[in-house]
Formats: C-alpha cells, sequence, structure tokens
C-alpha cells in the first residue's frame, strides 16, 4: 500500500490577519503559517493505515515557511518519504505557494504525486483559505481518480478502500472507492498524535528531505478577486467589561433575564 | 450559452437539504443582477416528488438509478454531460458533503472556473465568498464564461427558495453512467446520546480555548449549578472530551436554545451556521476579533478561566437565594 499525503500550509487564524495595499488580497508579510489542521488529520490517517496493513506513506508539501518543521513532524510521527516541491527561486519561493490558488497547487502537486504512482492519496478536506474549492477533488480530477470527501474512517482491503463519508447530524455514509483514489479528511480516526520536540530534532538528523522543482502554476479556473475586506458585521454583540466578578454578576442578570435561571 | 443559473438540488434519503432553497434563493437575486431564469437541477431516481416547491421556472430532472443516492462519481459524471450541453451562466452547488465533492472536478474536467464558499450575491452580480473562519470577506466580478459556485448558508432565508406554484418539470435521459468507481455501501444512523441538545433550551458550550478534557469539568460544574447541558465545537468532540451527540455545528446538530453560552469558541462558519436560531447568544473568548461576537447579543473578553470560577459562584448564590 503505496500511501501520498499532500500537506498545505495555510494562515493562522488565532494571528491578526490584514489586508495588502492591494486591497485584494491578504498580507503576507506578517502572515504566520501553519499545517492546514485537517492535513494534520490526514496524516494521522495515513500513518494509522500503515500501522494496521503496512505499506509506506509519502508526505508532498509545496515550500512554505516553516514547512520543513511540518515535514519532519511527520517523519517523526512515522511518514517514510518527505517530498517538498518548491518553486520559482527568483520570486522568492516560499511566497510562491501561499499565493497560489488550489488549482495551481493541484496541478503542480499532481505532476509528481503521478510519478509516485500511489494507490491512495489522503489530504485535508478544505483549508481556511480555499476560494476555488479544495485542494483534494482538484487534485483527485488532474490525477484522473475518484474522489470522496468529508471522511472519518478509512479501511483498505483487496483493491477497494470503504470510507466513512460524514452528512448533517451525525449520519454516516459508508463509500466504497476503486483504488488508487483521493480522499479528503475530516477527522482521522483518533487524534493527531503528538510527538516531542526532542524526537523531531532527532529525526531531523536522519531524515532527508527530496526537493522537486514545480513547472510553472498555472491558476485558471480560479476567480478573480477584487477586494478582500474584514466582514463589518450589522450588529456585534454588545460588550461586557469589568472585573471577573462584575462580568458574572451581569451574566447572571442576562440568564435570569432570558428565562434560564 | 445562456444566462440561465442553475441550482443543483441537494437531498438525502427522501428530504431536500436546507441548503437548497438558501441556493434558489441566492440564484433568484443573482438573476435580478444579471438576468437569465433560475433552473433547479434534481438528480435521483423516481424522486421527482420533491420538486414541487422549488422557487425556479423549471426542473431539470436527471433520472437514473445510479443516482438513487449520492455518489461523487455518479453525480460528476451526469452534471458534465448536462453542463456542458446547455452551458448555464452559474451553476451553484452547496458547500457541502455532496456539493463539494464534486464541483472542483467538474472545474478541472470542463475547463470552468470555480468560486467556493459564496455567500451572497452583489446586485452587480458579484460574489463575495467568506474565508479565514468567517474573518475575511473576498469579493469578485462573477467568473466567465459559466460560474461554478459552491455556496455557505447565512446570505439567504430559506423560506424565499420555496414558492407555491410548482415548477414544471423535464425528465432528462442520463447517459455514460457506467464504470462507476464509486458506491454506497450502507447508511449508518447517528449514535443516540443521553440527551438531544436540538431541544435543551440552555446550552454551555465549549471549543478548542477549553484546552484540555480536565477542563471539561468546569463546563459541566456551571452546567450543574444551572441546569444547562454542555456541548462543543468539532475540536473537542474529535479530541474525544465530549461524546457526538455533542456535536453543534454543521456537521453535528442544529441548535436553538433559549441561552447558547459559547467559551472558547471562535465562532468558524461550520459552528456559527447551527447557532443563529439560538434566543440569546453569550460569547466568552479572548480574542475581540472572533466572528463569534458578530453572531452573539452579549460578549465578554475575559480569559473563561478566570470567569468560570466566580460565574458558577454567583449562579449558585442566585439559585440558593
Ligand atoms: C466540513 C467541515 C465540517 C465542520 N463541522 C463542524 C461542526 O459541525 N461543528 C464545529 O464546531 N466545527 C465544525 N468544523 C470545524 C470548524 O471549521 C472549526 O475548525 C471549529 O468550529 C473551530 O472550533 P473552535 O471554535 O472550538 O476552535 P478555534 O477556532 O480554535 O477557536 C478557539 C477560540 O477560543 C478562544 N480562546 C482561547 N483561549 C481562551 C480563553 N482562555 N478564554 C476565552 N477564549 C479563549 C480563542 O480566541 C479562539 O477564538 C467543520 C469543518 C469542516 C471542514
Ligand atoms: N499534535 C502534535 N503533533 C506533533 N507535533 C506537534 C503537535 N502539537 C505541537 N507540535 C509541535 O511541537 C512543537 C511545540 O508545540 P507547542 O509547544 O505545543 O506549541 C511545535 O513545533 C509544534 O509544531
Amino acid at each position: 500500500m503505496n500511501i501520498v499525503v499532500l500537506v498545505k500550509l495555510v494562515p493562522d487564524l488565532v494571528e491578526e490577519l490584514n489586508i495588502d495595499p492591494s486591497g485584494a488580497a491578504l498580507d503576507m508579510s506578517w502572515l504566520r503559517l501553519i499545517i492546514n489542521e485537517f492535513d494534520d488529520h490526514a496524516i494521522e490517517q495515513a500513518i494509522l493505515l500503515k500501522e494496521r496493513g503496512g505499506g509506506q506513506v509519502t508526505i508532498v508539501a509545496p515550500e512554505y515557511e516553516g514547512v520543513d518543521e511540518v515535514l519532519f513532524t511527520a517523519a517523526a510521527k512515522g511518514a517514510d518519504r518527505l517530498i517538498k516541491l518548491s518553486g520559482d527561486a527568483s520570486a522568492g519561493s516560499a511566497q510562491v505557494f501561499v499565493a497560489a490558488n488550489n488549482h495551481a497547487l493541484a496541478r503542480a502537486c499532481a505532476a509528481v504525486i503521478k510519478e509516485l504512482q500511489p494507490d491512495l492519496v489522503l489530504t485535508g478536506v478544505q483549508a481556511n483559505n480555499d476560494l476555488d474549492g479544495p485542494l483534494g477533488p482538484t487534485l483527485a480530477e488532474c490525477l484522473g481518480m475518484p474522489y470522496v470527501g468529508y471522511i472519518s474512517g478509512v479501511t483498505v482491503s483487496d483493491g477497494k478502500v470503504t470510507a466513512r463519508k460524514e452528512y448533517p447530524g451525525g449520519l454516516i455514509a459508508e463509500m466504497e472507492v476503486k483504488l488508487p483514489a483521493v480522499l479528503g479528511i475530516q477527522a482521522a480516526e483518533q487524534p493527531p498524535r503528538y510527538v516531542a520536540v526532542s524526537k523531531v530534532r532527532m529525526v531531523m538528523k536522519t531524515a532527508a528531505i527530496e526537493e522537486r522543482a514545480a513547472d510553472a502554476l498555472d491558476p485558471s479556473g480560479g476567480p478573480a478577486v477584487g477586494r478582500m475586506f474584514q466582514p463589518e458585521a450589522a450588529v456585534h454583540a454588545e460588550m461586557i467589561t469589568g472585573s471577573p466578578d462584575e462580568v458574572a454578576d451581569k451574566l447572571v442578570s442576562i440568564f435570569k433575564e432570558a428565562g434560564v435561571l | 450559452m445562456s444566462q440561465d443559473i442553475f441550482v443543483v438540488i441537494e437531498h438525502l434519503r427522501g428530504q431536500v437539504a436546507d441548503i437548497s432553497y438558501v441556493m434558489l434563493a441566492a440564484a433568484g437575486e443573482l438573476s435580478k443582477g444579471i438576468g437569465g431564469n433560475v433552473i433547479a437541477v434534481l438528480l435521483g431516481n423516481k424522486a421527482e416528488g420533491l420538486a414541487g416547491n422549488f422557487a425556479a421556472v423549471q426542473v431539470l430532472y436527471l433520472d437514473h438509478p445510479a443516482l438513487a443516492d449520492f455518489t461523487s462519481d455518479a453525480y460528476q459524471k451526469a452534471l458534465a454531460g448536462l453542463i456542458s450541453e446547455k452551458q448555464p451562466r452559474a451553476v451553484l452547488f452547496g458547500n457541502t458533503s455532496i456539493g463539494a465533492d464534486v464541483a472542483s472536478g467538474l472545474s478541472i474536467k470542463l475547463g470552468l472556473p470555480l468560486v467556493s464558499s459564496c455567500r451572497s450575491f452583489g446586485a452587480d452580480g458579484k460574489f463575495v465568498s467568506q474565508i479565514c473562519g468567517g474573518k475575511i470577506m473576498a469579493e469578485g466580478d462573477l467568473p466567465s464564461p459559466t460560474a461554478l459556485v459552491t455556496m455557505v448558508p447565512g446570505g439567504y432565508k430559506p423560506e424565499a427558495g420555496q414558492s407555491a406554484q410548482p415548477p414544471a418539470l423535464t425528465r432528462l435521459e442520463v447517459a455514460g453512467l457506467d464504470a462507476l468507481r464509486v458506491s454506497l455501501a450502507k447508511y449508518i444512523e447517528p449514535e443516540a446520546g443521553d440527551v438531544d441538545i436540538a431541544k435543551e433550551p440552555l446550552l454551555i458550550a465549549v471549543g478548542r480555548g477549553i484546552q484540555q478534557q480536565d477542563n471539561i469539568q468546569l463546563a459541566e460544574d456551571l452546567a450543574q449549578a444551572m441546569g444547562g447541558v454542555v456541548c462543543g465545537s468539532r475540536p473537542v468532540i474529535d479530541q474525544g472530551w465530549l461524546a457526538t451527540s455533542r456535536l453543534v455545528g454543521k456537521s453535528g446538530k442544529h441548535v436553538k436554545p433559549k441561552v447558547y453560552l459559547a467559551m472558547g469558541i471562535s465562532g468558524a462558519p461550520e459552528h456559527a451556521e447551527a447557532i443563529t436560531d439560538s434566543d440569546v447568544i453569550i460569547a466568552i473568548n479572548t480574542d475581540p476579533k472572533a466572528p463569534i461576537f458578530d453572531i452573539a447579543k452579549f460578549g465578554t473578553e475575559i480569559d473563561l478561566f478566570d470567569l468560570i470560577d466566580p460565574l458558577i459562584a454567583k449562579v449558585r448564590a442566585a439559585k440558593g437565594g
């Protein structure tokens, strides 16, 4: 079983987000990037499949600031092979992919992933900066593979995969998918495992990141953005300030007024 | 090539999903801006009975045994044929477990542009999409020639997509649904919980801000003091800190309590869409820019760990006195 996990980094929403002077994009200069949390689940699901049924797990990621640490962390969890897709160095390699849309990323990554001849490709079901659909189904079509998303459980047996697809309200559809296939992971069967920083450091000494140069990016199929802005809500919450005791007092009176106390 | 706006109706086990009506409402607005007719596209098998109340001038009905239940492969193949033949101006899908599985593949296969997470359309036909967990909006011209669009709820009321007048229904032949690579094995019913959070009047909701499993007890203590029930956001449920039956949101339950007290929840769209029917939302979140404050009636930026003990004490005092 040859499993490939495609990972991208996304803005950390805990940090302040700003619009750049063009008014049509996020300001990259202060952006802190972290692994897309659903990609982290995809890594976990791949490692679980390997632990259960054997095989090889290869992580593929476009180059971003901080991507090496993400790749080494995956290796410390049990990934066998790490591949980094590098962009046009003259444009500032680590910046190229932050601004790329998923159509461009999918085409670039498909070229590399095709060579790996995977049985199964896992990636996060979506990412917080998707504006032209999620990466997974776009990649699947580029590879000519079937795609099923919103997955929270995967079993593999003789040439097909059984994937638990989530619908609203907790309903699950068990989908049988012919291999090779791409799955969009919503949640791994267990929370992504923690690995100590010391273990990641040790892996860094032995694991190697293979670099592949990406062809020129082709973003066609993604929309052009004319304006980005922070939503100005029609109504904003009435904010309660003061000491914890004062705020607690106010909340108690709100509870009483609402008839729940 | 036409100016028509297609809406791919989502339905599951005989039930039309609310997002379908939201999209019909959106298409109605869009058609005012750019012209064209609103046309519902229904895929199914013996499913024509679902089409009676769509706010559309016409229903194109693709009837085939392979479309009896949603599978990405069959839906995508059926829609590829229809879209390339009819060349509408836009096709709306839900940004859901159904729509998001097929829209991207169609974009690559047909070479058509795709906009995701669209919440509303401007009068001039511009799309407005919601990204970065609801913290950023992106606006742009509806791309040409046929814009594939996945829609999130929140911009339109489902009622606005319903009509008392049944639209005309045209049954179309579907070809090419062989050699399918995805099939439905079975549905697995949701686990029944000890309580149904959709029916509870007081919900104490915890999010990632609760930090660790041990801290869930703080929320339980508050819930017990008040006579409420604890529920949570997806990260809390995925960690196994609360049962799946306590999940609030897109993949969990829609709730409508008298009071929804959200502690350490950012208010990401997938969570927010399921709580807006609450009478009063109160948000405790240290990030003043958290989107939850845009839907809450009351909010405070106090650290939940500083607030919860005094709050429990005051609730107990209020109950005792
Ligand atoms: C297909 C799909 C379906 C999904 N379905 C659901 C769903 O059904 N339900 C759901 O909830 N999510 C769902 N999600 C996930 C959703 O996108 C968000 O990731 C999730 O809602 C975030 O949960 P959160 O608010 O608890 O965490 P975060 O977004 O990480 O927010 C934590 C918040 O806590 C605040 N905080 C931290 N410490 C403190 C403190 N000490 N005191 C006060 N505040 C603090 C922070 O400021 C932050 O705003 C879904 C995602 C996808 C892709
Ligand atoms: N669940 C996890 N699995 C693997 N590595 C993690 C995990 N959580 C945090 N890390 C890494 O551990 C380091 C320290 O994390 P922290 O101190 O929790 O911010 C960072 O480099 C993180 O990328």
